[in-house]
């Protein structure tokens, strides 16, 4: 293999593919043709490097230095300063917020210092679609070691042992599923990988499958193994288009090498794997409804027992687990249950990805030891909130997960502990919620979203998600009732106990938790017509308060409706026929002067006392 | 192709260990070779492909070239310092593709000091 000083790892992940990676990349080659440094300097895409937000960005190696927000106009000199006379491009760096000072090496860089990677090792260390690179970083030596030396109960005793619980949501130990499937006797058995990842703010799987296909590979062997199964598929949603390529590729490449199909590394153990396609229906991430989408059936689930375990796809025992789980199977394998237990916490153990979205500086892709604190992930890596915003809760788990209020930060993130708050772990979605978000509004989205989703087969569900959504809606419309809060939270635990599947049993924690930590915004709703973040339109009036409004006139300027009217350094007032409660004077006004009142109609007495309670 | 044995992945790991272990940062050697404006002038370009053609006639693993800016003695130029994992950086002076592929295969690889060809030992204090 050629030799190269220097490793350009550019982000082609599907976020900086999207702000411009591959024009800096052709940039870039034509550049260092250019300039006779071909032969000396390589480039690389990579899959998803995880700081989202500063892309396009590239790691250079051996430096390890970090650029960020590159554009084909910034690559002449990056090229004649960096690789030509070895001065590191400052202005290109990432900048400490608080130091204002260009901290070039990736490991001081806060977002990716607290972070530790096993699922994601080989994100932007390797090209995703060259199967020596993988070898490289020991790949295959776990699939190799497991088919040559490991028996199929030493492999499910380390699987056991490490502690390893599915990251697709429902944290059930890994090996113990192994040890239910390979107990059935059976000829034909499955080993399945869910790539369906549906929650909205997720990217975790994702990551992985672009930026590391191969590790879900060797996880499905070593697995398949295991279990005794011969055939395997991986379901990915045909929204993942990249992935879905890598994947493919990937195959094909281990193919070639014979590290699937029969008889692979002469272990005498034979695996075929293939990618299948789903349409990108949220109840497909379900395992049974997954499977009948594979038989090519409509995605509906069906009752468990029996367990997929023991009667699965086309009815036969098989195994499903999620892209992370599998990615964290090699390095189990490889390097023994201990070692994966020296991260993590008794009872969760190892790392966790997730995907950080929402009101955050940091959007993007994390991994972290489990039992870290959720204020670690917000403040220190997530670096905060932007522009002053304060927390108002996290969202784990999406649609099937909860809020942690702000309150309650400090919870270390493990299974165990994130139920008590009444949110899940999940698959790996984090969405930080600001002051800014009714939570009435959050709860309405979801259920949205699981109304939406719904499949239609079980009555709770198909009928009770849309109850619960039409009377949020009524709520945040100021037709709500006494008693409302009341038989939503009844309505939601008939629903979680009798609906059919995961869907339905969970679709209510998004009001639960909401109700549980913000049950006051909901009164407010309901009693007073109040929605204080302004948010719900018919429930908030904009009222500029006379004694603070120092007259800047910028309320005025900023306001697209052309309803706020005053003289210069006069108290200006809001027309309220004109107001379209956009909150844009809320937000720029920079004497607090502007008070969010009930959405009833007021007049101008009423509205200087209720500023004064606002206030 | 015809199927791999384990051997024959290990093989294919250690052929491409090289990439890898400059992108994990862990090098055994670090080869920097003083690239400003005077080293440049001075010829550095030839000696930086003189180590490049080196590395791979060895196929060392746990080297990395890197470059970087003027050393301060422009006069001594081209130069080059190699640091050694828990030794002290060595410089070298007055360099030409000779003298660095003699560099190369004694201290980078046998890891003994060209004497005769160094020019300094340490680094300058820094706060």
């Amino acid at each position: 293999m050629k030799t190269y000083r220097s490793n350009i790892m550019l982000c082609g992940g599907t976020g900086c593919i999207t702000t411009g990676s591959l024009k800096v990349r052709d940039a870039l080659i034509a550049e260092l043709e250019k300039r006779g440094l071909s032969d000396e300097v390589s480039v690389t895409l990579t899959g998803c490097n995880g700081y989202c937000a500063q892309g396009p960005l590239i790691e250079v190696h051996p430096e390890g230095i970090f650029y960020q927000k590159l554009t084909v106009a910034d690559v002449p000199q990056v090229v004649e300063e960096h690789f030509i006379k070895g001065r590191p491009v400052e202005k290109l760096m990432y900048k400490d917020p608080a130091l204002k000072s260009s901290v070039p090496a990736m490991k001081d860089i806060p977002f990716f210092s607290f972070q530790v990677l096993r699922a994601l090792r080989n994100k932007g260390l390797i090209d995703p679609e060259k199967i020596d690179e993988y070898i490289a970083r020991d790949g295959y030596m776990a699939a190799a070691k497991a088919l040559t030396e490991m028996k199929s109960e030493d492999i499910i005793s380390v699987m056991k042992d490490s502690g390893l619980r599915g990251r697709g949501g429902a944290g059930f130990s890994t090996g113990l599923k192994w040890e239910f499937c390979a107990k059935i006797t059976g000829d034909v058995k499955y080993i399945l990988c869910n790539g369906d990842e549906g929650d909205p703010g997720a990217f975790m799987d994702r990551a992985v499958m672009e930026s590391d296909p191969h590790v879900v590979i060797e996880g499905m062997i070593i697995a398949g193994k295991a279990i005794g199964a011969n055939k395997g598929y991986i379901y990915v949603r045909c929204e993942y288009p990249l992935a879905v390529k890598r994947l493919q590729k990937a195959i094909e490449q281990a193919k070639e090498y014979g590290l699937l199909g029969e008889n692979i590394l002469n272990s005498g153990y034979s695996l075929d794997l293939e990618v299948y396609l789903g349409a990108g229906a949220f109840v497909c991430g379900e395992e049974t409804a997954l499977m009948r989408s594979l038989e090519g059936k409509r995605g509906m689930p069906i009752p468990r027992p029996p367990f997929p375990v023991q009667k699965g796809l086309w009815g036969k025992p098989s195994v499903l687990n999620n892209v992370e789980t599998f990615a964290n199977v090699p390095q189990i394998i490889l390097r023994g249950a201990d070692w994966f237990k020296e991260l993590g916490t008794e009872k969760s153990t190892g790392t966790k990805v997730f995907a950080l979205s929402g009101s955050i500086t940091n959007v993007g892709l994390i991994e972290i030891a489990m039992g870290i604190p959720l204020r670690t992930i917000v403040y220190d890596i997530g670096g905060g909130l932007p522009k002053g915003k304060k927390l108002k809760a996290v969202q784990l788990g999406g649609p099937s997960g909860g809020c942690v209020p702000a309150h309650l930060i400090d919870t270390p993130v493990t299974y165990e502990d994130i139920v008590k708050t009444g949110a899940i772990v999940g698959s790996g979605g984090m969405i930080v919620i600001d002051d800014s978000n009714c939570m009435v509004n959050v709860a309405k989205f979801f259920l949205e979203f699981t109304t939406e989703e719904s499949c239609g087969k079980c009555t709770p569900c198909r009928v009770g998600t849309k109850v619960l959504k039409d009377l949020l809606y009524e709520i945040t419309e100021g037709r709500g009732k006494e008693g409302d809060i009341e038989l939503l939270l009844d309505l939601a635990a008939d629903i979680g106990r009798s609906s059919l599947c995961g869907l339905g049993q969970t679709a209510p924690n998004p009001l639960i938790t909401t109700i549980r930590y913000f049950r006051n915004e909901y009164e407010e709703h309901i009693h007073d017509k109040w929605c204080q973040t302004g948010v719900c339109k018919t429930l908030c009036t904009f009222v500029i308060n006379k004694e603070k409004c120092k007259g800047c006139t910028l309320c005025a300027k900023k306001c697209p409706a052309k309803a706020i009217s005053g003289e210069k350094k006069e108290p200006h007032s809001v027309d309220q026929s004109l107001c379209l409660k956009c909150r844009t004077c809320y937000e720029v006004c920079k004497f607090d002067a502007v008070s969010i009142c009930p959405g009833k109609k007021i007049d101008k007495e009423e509205a200087a006392v209720c500023s004064e309670v606002v206030v | 192709m015809p199927k791999l044995t384990i051997e024959d992945i290990k093989k294919i790991r250690d052929d491409h260990k090289s990439v890898v272990t400059m992108r994990e940062g862990n090098a055994r050697v670090k080869i920097i070779v003083h690239m400003a404006t005077c080293g440049i002038a001075a010829g550095a370009r030839k000696i930086m492909t003189a180590i490049m053609e080196e590395m791979e006639k060895s196929k060392v693993t746990d080297v990395v070239v890197m470059s970087s800016g003027c050393a301060g003695l422009c006069s001594q130029e081209p130069m080059v310092t190699i640091n050694i994992l828990d030794n002290p950086p060595v410089k070298y002076a007055f360099l030409n593709e000779e003298k660095i592929k003699r560099i190369f295969k004694e201290h980078v690889i046998e890891g003994h000091i060209v004497e005769d060809l160094a020019l300094v030992i340490g680094s300058e204090m820094s706060y």
